[in-house]
């Protein structure tokens, strides 16, 4: 269902007035039902095990499609970066391992492996898509980014585009990145609404 | 032909860039004291540094090491007088003794970050490394141990 509501979306972003780039501001009616619309291809993204097990609602990162509790008692650490003598990068090394070392190995990227950090750890886990949607843009948890700096950061950052990529024996994130990219302009065009706001 | 930093040297090798480092080091450098114990990372017995950080080499393509340094249990000491083996034998930790070259080289790592760890930091630190022989508690004291050596308080 994510392909034709994000369509639905783009359809009506492109007939709206919303003014381009990445700021929020006023939208018409129909940019509003069209940003929220978006908004859920968006929230569906980030809520995907490849996104969200490492946005977890506590200290431990989770694994798997079914975010289980990512074994060994890995915690987030200080920094984001798991504790001293056990971080991230001990397993998760600088890419995913070649697909003849098997499905059971860790992956990895190239900015290394992270949580965010303690003090802003933008939970998306178990959040309803109204309060998920109103932390994404909250700058004062979201690192202080407006909303052209988080389209930057999920059209660029490393351990972002891993979703798409995430090496032999895991499912990648379903809506191709392109279309995710899409989805969050027209949801920023369209002011950022969130739903059940 | 491939350069890797091991042990203070560099050596040449002429293997598959997808080679685990483990395989590398055991096999082609003849540096058998880091051991193979599940090949996915997940008990910690192929544990060395990179960069003075710890590392599962049976997770890591020899080919991703690049120019950074290799330590492994072999380079820690060149006499088994790093504090943290000589905590070890003094604690008499090892029992079959076959993961405790990773869990030396992780308690390592850890005093470098930590001089003078908590029971919570080394259990964190080292709850990813499994012993079959139950050898937990040792190792916690050995670590405590090994920070007071390091400290000169011993």
């Amino acid at each position: 269902m994510i392909r034709p509501c994000l369509a639905l979306a783009l359809l009506l972003a492109a007939c709206g007035e919303e003014t381009a780039g990445g700021s929020h501001g006023p939208s018409s009616p129909g940019g509003h039902e069209a940003g929220l619309a978006a908004f859920e291809a968006v929230r569906g993204v980030l809520q995907h095990p490849r996104c969200q097990n490492c946005h977890p609602a506590g200290d431990v990162p989770l694994q798997g499609d079914d975010s289980r509790p990512h074994k060994q008692l890995v915690q987030r650490g200080p920094t984001g970066h798991g504790m001293a003598g056990a971080e991230c990068t001990a397993c998760h090394g600088p890419a995913n391992p070649p697909d003849s070392y098997g499905a059971a190995v860790p992956p990895g990227v190239v900015s290394g492996w992270h949580m965010p950090p303690p003090e802003l750890p933008m939970v998306f886990v178990g959040l309803a898509p109204g309060a998920l949607c109103e932390q994404i843009k909250d700058p004062a948890r979201n690192g202080g980014r407006d909303m052209a700096a988080l389209r930057a950061h999920l059209h660029d950052d490393p351990l972002v585009l891993w979703g798409w990529d995430p090496g032999f024996g895991r499912e990648p994130v379903a809506t191709p990145h392109a279309e995710f990219i899409a989805a969050w302009e027209t949801w920023a065009r369209a002011g950022a609404p969130c739903p059940g706001g | 032909m491939m350069k890797i930093h091991i042990n203070g040297s560099v050596r040449e090798i002429d293997v598959s860039p997808d080679m685990p480092l483990l395989w590398v080091l055991r096999d082609v450098l003849g540096l058998p004291g880091t051991k193979f114990g599940c090949g996915m990372a997940q008990c910690g017995a192929c544990t060395v540094h990179l960069d003075g950080k710890p590392t599962r080499s049976c997770v890591l393509p020899v080919s991703s090491v690049g120019a950074r340094e290799v330590t492994t249990i072999e380079g820690l000491s060149s006499d088994a007088s790093h504090p943290v083996q000589r905590a070890w034998a003094e604690a008499d930790v090892v029992q079959c003794g076959y993961c405790q070259s990773g869990q030396i080289m992780t308690a390592a790592a850890l005093l470098e970050k930590k001089p003078d760890p908590s029971d919570a930091d080394i259990d964190a630190a080292m709850s990813p490394h499994l012993c079959r022989c139950g050898t937990y508690v040792r190792i916690r004291g050995a670590v405590h141990l090994a920070s007071r050596l390091k400290r000169g308080e011993r």
